[in-house]
């Protein structure tokens, strides 16, 4: 491996171990998420993919291991380094989490407005810019509750590339829309990561639009990396889990029951819970 | 039996967890107070918010207890044919106590109960993640200002509160019962001193206007990020704050009054 910079990876993640309260998250991760890429996290629901993205920001602290964002350990970081990486971090929540007083412009402008001194016009001209990558110029004047879930999440996007970071961390970006939207956000995704020369980390359980885009994929499940590769290896991978996951089958070496007594005994005894 | 006491051991640490928690949260709210001094536009903004929030219902409620206090100060001075201290009386009782408590209890329903709803929804929404995301520190740019302003409002609010309710008083007594006006506002002047009356509410509703604020922000940011953690957020800004108001309101009088 060269040690030059700008082929190292962008982010190496080694021995990672999370716990909340007596529930292990993640139990020794290891994993690199390479520059210009878009590497995906899969597994599912509940599995910590959330909880993942927000180690990497530096929002939680692991409890053992470390993660390193283009050559800084971000749990080593005093606070002002760390908010000097994490401008260089675009995080799109789930939620989209806009700010809901201020209208899509204000919400883009956000960043702007609190880490550069621009004059106004072109703070204007840099989030018009923005808002036409994700294709809501003409949305500019509404407010977040006005917005199809959709379209919140675009503008989200847009207000998380104003700074033109070098990375985008994206929650579920897939989840809850509709068919069309699920196509511009894909499309979306893959154009801002190759226009913009971005690197993105792509958390998700949605396994064909995750296929269609990612260059990498790790597949994820009870604290552990199950299996890791291009979208067409993890699929026709060795591992039966793994095959499960990818082909969305209800039963397999992951039960479709949740642990629970005998169903028969169950039912007899009805006056005990 | 030993569920009991476990249950009231685990009530008392999660008490204790939590008054941990409010004092860090205070100390970072206060570290970051600097911050404000650069950009003067955000504090301008809460204070001018928590003001008219409260302001109407602060005036309504000074009116009708200024009557209030003119009514019953005008019964049981006309017993000893001392009415004409009625305006000294209401006076004092609306600058000491009455002014500055029922503004901090007033301002803790309304504007308290509503910083707390707003920032727990803040948070359950993402909006303070995404905003540390961005690398902007929610301690400065949403804390900071409203502790701050909820500080400077109280003051203001509880001088309007006495103000208002003076008019009220003087309303009553001379425009109802017939208290000579003149008398009215000369006892009045005679008797509130400056220092011992005027200075000493001052302090009190600094004091209970940094504690309601503080509950306030602090309920909303420590809120459990689900509808029933809102909602207890805000029930809980009223009732902790008008605790903590009247407990220190008595401590505060006792201590002026040895002084
Ligand atoms: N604030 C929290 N406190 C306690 N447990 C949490 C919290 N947030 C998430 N969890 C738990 O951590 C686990 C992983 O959550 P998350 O990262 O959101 O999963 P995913 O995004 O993969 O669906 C879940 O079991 C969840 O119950
Ligand atoms: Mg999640």
């Amino acid at each position: 491996m060269t040690t030059e910079r700008s082929t190292a990876p962008l982010i190496e993640i080694e021995d990672l171990h999370f716990r909340r309260g007596t529930h292990t998250i993640f139990e020794g991760i290891s994993l690199q998420i390479p520059r210009g890429k878009i590497t995906a996290v899969m597994g599912p629901s509940g599995t910590g993919k959330t909880t993942l993205l927000r180690l990497i920001g530096g929002q939680l602290r692991p409890d053992r291991g470390r993660i390193v964002v283009d050559g800084h350990e971000v749990h080593r970081l005093a606070r002002s380094e760390l908010y000097r990486l994490r401008k260089r971090m675009g995080m799109l929540f789930q939620s989209g989490a806009l700010f809901t007083h201020l209208n899509v412009f204000e919400n883009v402008a956000f960043p702007l407005r609190e880490h550069t001194r621009l004059p106004e016009r072109l703070i204007r001209t840099l989030v018009l810019l923005k808002l036409e990558a994700v294709g809501l110029r003409g949305a500019r004047d509404l407010m977040p509750s006005e917005l199809s879930g959709g379209m919140a999440r675009r503008v989200a996007l847009a207000r998380a590339i104003a700074l033109d970071p070098m990375m985008i961390l994206y929650d579920e970006p897939f989840a809850g829309l509709d068919p069309i939207t699920m196509g511009v956000i894909v499309s979306l995704v893959r154009r801002l990561n190759d226009a913009l020369g971005l690197s993105s980390i792509l958390v998700s359980h949605d396994v064909p639009e995750v296929s269609s885009i990612a260059d990498y994929i790790y597949l994820i499940s009870e604290g552990k990396i199950i299996d890791s590769g291009t979208p067409e290896a993890v699929r026709h991978g060795s591992s039966a889990w793994a095959r499960q996951f990818m082909e969305g089958l209800p039963d397999g070496p992951v039960p479709y029951h949740y642990p629970a007594p005998d169903y028969l005994d169950d039912l007899i005894n009805t006056g005990k819970s | 039996m030993v569920s009991l006491l476990q249950r009231l051991g685990h009530f008392g640490l999660s008490v204790f967890q939590s008054l941990g928690r409010a004092h860090l949260f205070l100390l970072r709210t206060l570290w970051s107070l600097g911050s404000l001094t650069w950009r003067p536009r955000l504090l301008i903004r809460e204070l001018y918010s928590v003001g008219v929030l409260s302001l109407l219902i602060i005036l309504v409620s000074g009116l009708f207890v200024g009557m209030v206090l003119g009514y019953q100060g005008y019964i049981t001075l006309v017993n000893f044919g001392a009415e004409e201290v009625l305006g000294s009386v209401v006076a004092l009782s609306l600058v000491r106590e009455l002014g500055p408590v029922v503004t901090a209890l007033l301002f803790a329903g309304r504007a308290g109960s509503a910083l707390a709803a707003e920032i727990g929804l803040m948070k359950t929404t993402e909006q303070l993640s995404s905003m540390e995301m961005m690398a902007v520190d929610p301690y400065k740019r949403v804390i900071a200002p409203r502790f701050l302003a909820g500080i400077l409002a109280m003051p203001l609010l509880a001088a309007a509160f006495s103000a208002v309710g003076v008019w009220g008083g003087y309303f009553i007594g001379v425009g109802l019962l017939g208290v000579d006006g003149g008398s009215y506002w000369s006892q009045m002047q005679a008797s509130v001193d400056f220092y011992d009356d005027v200075l000493s509410g001052i302090i009190k509703s600094i004091v209970f206007g940094f504690v309601a604020s503080w509950i306030a922000v602090f309920q909303g940011y420590d809120a459990t990020p689900t509808s029933e953690g809102i909602s207890r957020a805000t029930t809980n800004t009223v009732v902790y704050t008008a605790l903590a108001v009247l407990a220190l309101d008595f401590i505060l009088t006792g201590l002026m009054f040895s002084a």
